[in-house]
């Protein structure tokens, strides 16, 4: 696979919103149907173009949530300022079409054959290409060991919460470890901060298991996350980054 | 044009059309957005000046001097080439007019030159005759650093990239000399009400 | 200004090239630093996007989309190492 360029349909299709899953107050899984698909790797995203009827267009970029074979998903987070987001959260209805392009993205990527153990490390709405990770992974049998640490805002904002939960209980080389780093549901134990270095030395692999790491959310968590990693002695070559903006969309 | 994605109208406001200070293919904002090239200057003030460079010494200010300038508050509308446009702006600058009389200098072009490396090219008379100004404070307030502070170019009749942010001085010019983003598809001139957004238009 | 990474364009550079370019190695034209184009960072909220790099913030690609027209700019680029 190493060298190989993995190619999308890198023009334009039409796609039919066939299932919208409310993740959370703020977030939603869209599930397509695109006639020509081209299967995707975890990691990737694709992206999406909304044409108005005067011929205005927005394009935004968002990372598929589904694992490779599974119905194509990407999850949407609202932003409140947001020209495309708020549509596709609260407007989009299954049977309305819009254009997509992809799958793209050839650098943050993770398939099983690529090893691990792996760790996931996921600000916010960072979490969706994880989670494609995660869910690859289950399919593919589960071996690697993986952690996932993921910082939201509440716990009220954690999307996937259940089927998280779900594939830590069922499998036990994965862990799930929240920082919550907002409010506290009463009588949380867990982390209540930003990830910071010794949050990340507790939680992270020791960089002698030699793993792969993959981090995304806003530059900030991302640069944090990634400076403190390879702080812990990670192989910058083993970690590998995709920031949003601080206002979530690329 | 393929297909219209149902109930999709992007940040318009409805009566955008009917507005006839919105130029062609323009929305209306009640925000502020900012948009840059690259990461935000941020140069103390006692380390800013602005220049004037022409044939002979530069003229220069540091910020004390210039902030000594006679000034004058604007209230114009402002038209993004990615579309948005905002009325009634209100800030507060000294006019190029007043700048380039002190420098005693002129030339048929100019280039803006900014902290960061960003330029932008703009013929005199675009820049003369109450046409422009380097402007500090926007809406009663000293600019903020992502809308350009300490000071920005404002020429409020072109589409607003030729407003260059940290904006540092005026190098006047026998020839005409595409600056960041007219080098890269942008319109030489750049007028919003002739729709001048890319080269050829 | 916050700025993305390499990973934003992968659609637009992809359509431009034909092939996958987050993996595509850049030698910084201005320092010397070599690295994925993944790892550029990206100011894309900006009438085109510029891609500068991650050590000393140069510019090294500028990519403008009109209409019917993309206009590119790799100057600040010394080579660009693209996997076929």
């Amino acid at each position: 696979m190493a060298g190989t360029a993995v190619l999308g349909r890198l023009t334009w299709q039409p796609a039919e919103l066939v299932e919208a899953i409310d993740e959370t107050s703020r977030a939603r899984t869209l599930v397509f149907d695109v006639p020509e698909w081209m299967q995707h790797r975890a990691g990737q995203h694709l992206d999406v173009r909304l044409t108005a009827e005067d011929g205005y267009r927005a394009e935004r970029s968002y990372s598929i949530a589904s694992a490779p074979g599974e119905p194509l998903a990407i999850t949407v987070e609202r932003l409140d300022d947001g020209e495309v987001s708020p549509y596709l959260v609260d407007e989009l209805r299954p049977g309305d079409r819009i254009e997509l392009r992809g799958p793209v993205g050839g650098y943050f990527v993770w398939e099983p054959d690529r090893g691990g153990p792996i760790f996931l490390a996921a600000g916010g709405s960072g979490v969706v290409p994880l989670m494609s990770m995660a869910r690859t992974r289950a399919l593919d049998g589960a071996d690697v060991p993986a952690r996932l640490l993921y910082s939201a805002r509440t716990l009220d904002e954690v999307i996937y919460r259940e089927e998280l939960e779900r594939l830590a209980t069922e499998q036990p080389e994965l862990d799930v470890v929240y920082t919550l780093t907002r409010g506290q549901p009463e009588g949380w134990t867990g982390y209540a901060r930003r990830v910071d270095g010794e949050l990340l030395a507790e939680t992270a692999w020791p960089a002698h298991e030699s793993p792969l790491a993959y981090v995304c959310g806003p530059t900030s968590f991302v640069e944090a996350v990634a400076e403190g990693l390879v702080g812990l002695g990670y192989p910058p070559k083993r970690v590998k980054t995709e920031r949003f903006g601080a206002t979530g969309g690329r | 044009m393929s297909f219209v994605s149902r109930g999709f109208r992007g940040r318009r406001r409805d009566d955008a059309d009917a507005d006839a200070r919105t130029p062609p293919g323009q929305y209306l904002t009640d925000d502020f957005p900012v948009l840059s090239a690259g990461p935000t200057p941020h140069t103390p003030l006692d380390r800013w000046s602005f220049e004037i460079r022409g044939a002979g010494e530069p003229k220069v200010w540091t910020w004390d001097e210039f902030r000594a300038l006679p000034t004058e508050k604007p209230t114009v509308d402002i038209h993004c080439v990615t579309r948005w446009s905002k009325l009634d702006t209100e800030w507060e600058g000294v006019s190029v007019d007043t700048l380039l009389a002190e420098a005693g200098e002129d030339a048929p072009f100019v280039v803006a030159f900014c902290d960061g490396g960003y330029t932008t090219n703009l013929a005199l008379e675009d820049v003369t005759d109450g046409k422009a100004w380097v402007a500090f404070a926007f809406d009663g307030e000293p600019l903020d650093p992502e809308h350009g502070g300490p000071a920005r170019l404002l020429v409020p009749h072109l589409y607003f990239w030729k407003s260059a942010k940290w904006v540092r001085g005026l190098q006047l010019r026998d020839d005409d000399e595409p600056g960041f983003w007219e080098t890269n598809g942008y319109h030489n001139h750049g007028d919003p009400w002739q729709e001048q957004r890319y080269w050829g238009d | 200004m916050e700025y993305v990474d390499g990973n934003a364009m992968a659609g637009t550079l992809g359509e431009l090239f034909g092939v996958e370019m987050t993996i595509a190695v850049g030698v910084c034209a201005a320092c010397g630093n070599t690295g994925e184009v993944a790892a550029l960072h990206v100011y894309n909220r900006a009438p085109g996007a510029v891609l500068r790099c991650p050590t000393c913030e140069s510019v090294l690609m500028r990519v403008v989309r009109g209409p019917d027209r993309t206009w590119l700019d790799l100057s600040g680029l010394r080579t660009l190492q693209i996997p076929v």
